[in-house]
């Protein structure tokens, strides 16, 4: 099924895909096998309090080697909210200005060097993957001594990130489970978050990077309401013109 | 020839004035008359009937979409991708005109593949639509060649892989393919050159011929008259001043009645633009989001949903030449339609079961087709796709034979309503 299925629901859906919050299913705590694939960000693009967050946290953990290049900082302040004052003191990273792209300062080709490869560009993101996939991939690191990050990740395995959040989340091990599948995680050290901040932390990045991905989104479907009222109106007049010059066809 | 007629005997209405003074010198009153407000249509259109002023409605919205989109897109491998992404962000309401024109191309094929079907339910090709059938078809394929040139523009990865597999079926046609394809891409792999190239197709040459080729289309329609469910011709009835006893003015009736299309079609597209731009995958695909990259293949590489039937067809031969010439046959058949049906009526109302349960069988082939193209290389798909392509051939090529020995019903004199 895949594409038809969602196909089909999305049309179905579609004046109420804006404000679909689920709730997150499963915590990494859990005894019970961890189902990590059915995970999703549960993230609402509408909540600025959230992206507010988001911005923070990227500012904080993500720009030192991601960047958002197709984003200024002024657009996103405008869509967040966020007075220019607040923005230059505390989320324009040193060296830009407000109307600056959102760019890191690590130089490209020392990050092939230290990573193997460029960490990518985020701008798009939650658009080539997934919000969902974003979610699963930082909450899925676990350790792993054999690797040079000294961890994995279940999402995206082999991946050259390092575990960049551990110092919030902790550091947790991949327990496998009877069949050598992976099972559970099992906490080696905790972080400085409990399992609920962490999550929250997580799913405000990711709302954040949904919307950096089509920042127009919230704007898009609140005029698209009105578009479309607009349009069933129309259709309902040309409807009776018709009607009333097709009275006499028989 | 009295003063009042021209030489096709539409009355001019306009003497005097600045109307009149046009008029002597451009028939446009003559033109309106002869085309519109005294072209009669038959009165029993249903809801089939929308979608040929719908094709034309869509037409024009992708190519004023397009001509905003122009104005700010940058053509080239390094700016292409970073172009869009600019009108989707910087460009004030850009977002809005990049999504009309993608979602306007799916809608494209929506509506003419609904209009093409209309033609197979109630035999509007044939005999004497021959010719208006086979403008029909080379607008379908100009379509396809406008949507494929399309789709590579915003240069993401999977416009980088759809155009490399698409181009490298050129690479089997016998003797000439390996040059052919290198002289269509002007690269030893896609390349800027082709990207370049292709927005030149896309933006000036396939539009041009896609306009003459509709200009064309409506000249045969209005030299012939539309068909309609029932397949009488509304010419053989006429009243004493030779007007069809069936037939209605096309203005103002199926002009007040095709803006009712309209409106309930741009609400389906508002919706779309509005909520659900990238449709599933199926409009926008994710991986189109990604950068051009030869060193990194999708997986799985899909074309965009309304090339995935015959994409089916050519995955599920093992040879790549044959399944590339049995694609090639599958888009062709269309063509031969008005000389395969050897049927005494046009209309499937007045048809027997056999005609109808091949038309049934094409349809549900069509769309499995469609769906399996959107699937992996693999099993069950493949077979899956081998064993929908028998019915989808069949209809056509058995036409001649099931057509003729079909039991059909008596057709009416007049037209009938169907509610």
């Amino acid at each position: 099924m895949g594409k038809f299925a969602a196909l089909a629901l999305t049309l179905l859906a579609a004046p109420l895909v804006l404000s679909a919050a689920e709730p997150a299913a499963g915590e990494p705590e859990a005894a019970a096998p961890v189902r990590w694939e059915n995970w999703h960000a549960g993230n609402n693009v509408a909540d600025v309090g959230s992206l507010q967050r988001g911005a923070r946290n990227f500012m904080n953990y993500c720009i030192g080697c991601h960047s958002l290049k197709y984003l200024r900082y002024q657009r996103m302040g405008d869509d967040l909210e966020i007075p220019t004052e607040e923005l230059n003191t505390n989320l324009v990273a040193p060296g830009s200005t407000n109307l600056d792209y959102i760019v890191t300062s690590m130089p490209a080709t020392d990050a092939a060097n230290w990573f193997g490869k460029t960490p990518p560009d985020l701008s798009l993101i939650a658009r080539s993957r997934s919000p969902d996939y974003i979610y699963r991939f930082l909450k899925t690191f676990y350790s792993d001594p054999s690797r040079p990050t000294r961890s994995d990740n279940l999402a995206y395995p082999s991946t050259a990130m390092p575990a960049v959040l551990s110092d919030l989340e902790g550091v947790k091990a991949a327990v496998l489970g009877p069949t050598k599948m992976f099972d559970h995680f099992q906490t080696i050290s905790p972080g400085n978050m409990s399992a609920e901040q962490f999550d929250g932390f997580v799913r405000d990045t990711v709302n954040f990077l949904d919307y950096v991905g089509d920042p127009a989104q919230v704007e898009r479907r609140s005029i698209g309401l009105w578009v479309v009222l607009f349009l069933l109106l129309l259709s309902a007049f040309a409807l009776a013109l018709k009607k009333e010059y097709w009275k006499d066809v028989h | 020839m009295t003063p009042d007629a021209n030489k096709n005997g539409y009355r001019t209405v306009a003497r005097g004035g600045l109307w009149g003074w046009i008029n002597q010198r451009l028939p446009v009153d003559v033109f309106w008359r002869s085309q519109l407000s005294e072209y009669y249509a038959p009165k029993n259109f249903n809801i089939w009937y929308f979608f040929g002023s719908l094709a034309l409605l869509v037409l024009v919205l992708q190519l004023v979409t397009g001509i905003f989109l122009t104005m700010f897109y940058k053509v080239g491998a390094a700016t292409s991708f970073d172009s869009v992404e600019f009108i989707m962000r910087e460009v004030r309401y850009g977002w809005l005109i990049r999504y009309l024109h993608s979602a306007g191309a799916s809608a494209f094929f929506i509506v003419v593949y609904l209009h093409m079907y209309r033609a197979l339910l109630y035999g509007s090709y044939k005999a004497p639509r021959e010719l208006l059938w086979l403008f029909g078809m080379i607008i379908y394929l100009a379509l396809m060649a406008e949507a494929f040139l399309g789709y590579v523009l915003p240069w993401g990865n999977m416009s980088f892989w759809a155009a490399t597999v698409i181009i490298n079926l050129f690479g089997t046609i016998p003797g000439i393919g390996p040059g052919l394809v290198e002289w269509i891409r002007g690269d030893y792999g896609i390349a800027d050159a082709t990207l370049n190239r292709f927005f030149s197709l896309h933006v000036v040459a396939v539009p041009l011929v896609l306009l003459l080729l509709v200009a064309l289309h409506l000249v045969a329609l209005h030299e012939v008259g539309s068909n309609n469910p029932d397949g009488v011709e509304i010419k053989d009835k006429k009243d004493a001043r030779g007007r069809p006893l069936d037939g209605i003015p096309f203005h103002p009736y199926y002009t007040v009645k095709d803006i009712v299309g309209v409106c309930v079609f741009l609400t389906l597209l508002a919706i779309v633009v509005f909520f659900v731009p990238t449709f599933g995958d199926l409009f926008l695909e994710k991986a189109n989001f990604e950068p051009a990259n030869p060193l990194s293949t999708p997986d799985p590489i899909s074309p965009s949903w309304y090339f995935t039937p015959y994409y089916a067809i050519l995955r599920a031969v093992p040879d790549q030449r044959i399944g590339a010439l049995l694609m090639l046959i599958a888009v062709v058949s269309f063509f031969f339609l008005p000389w395969l049906d050897r049927s005494p009526v046009r209309s499937m109302r007045y048809r027997g079961w056999i005609s109808r349960t091949f038309l049934a069988l094409f349809t549900i082939s069509f769309l499995a087709l469609m769906y399996l193209g959107l699937q992996p290389a693999q099993e069950p798909y493949v077979t899956m796709a081998r064993i929908f392509a028998v019915p989808y051939f069949a209809f056509f090529w058995l036409m001649p034979f099931y057509s003729r020995i079909d039991a059909v019903k008596p057709v009416p004199e007049r037209v009938t309503f169907h509610g």
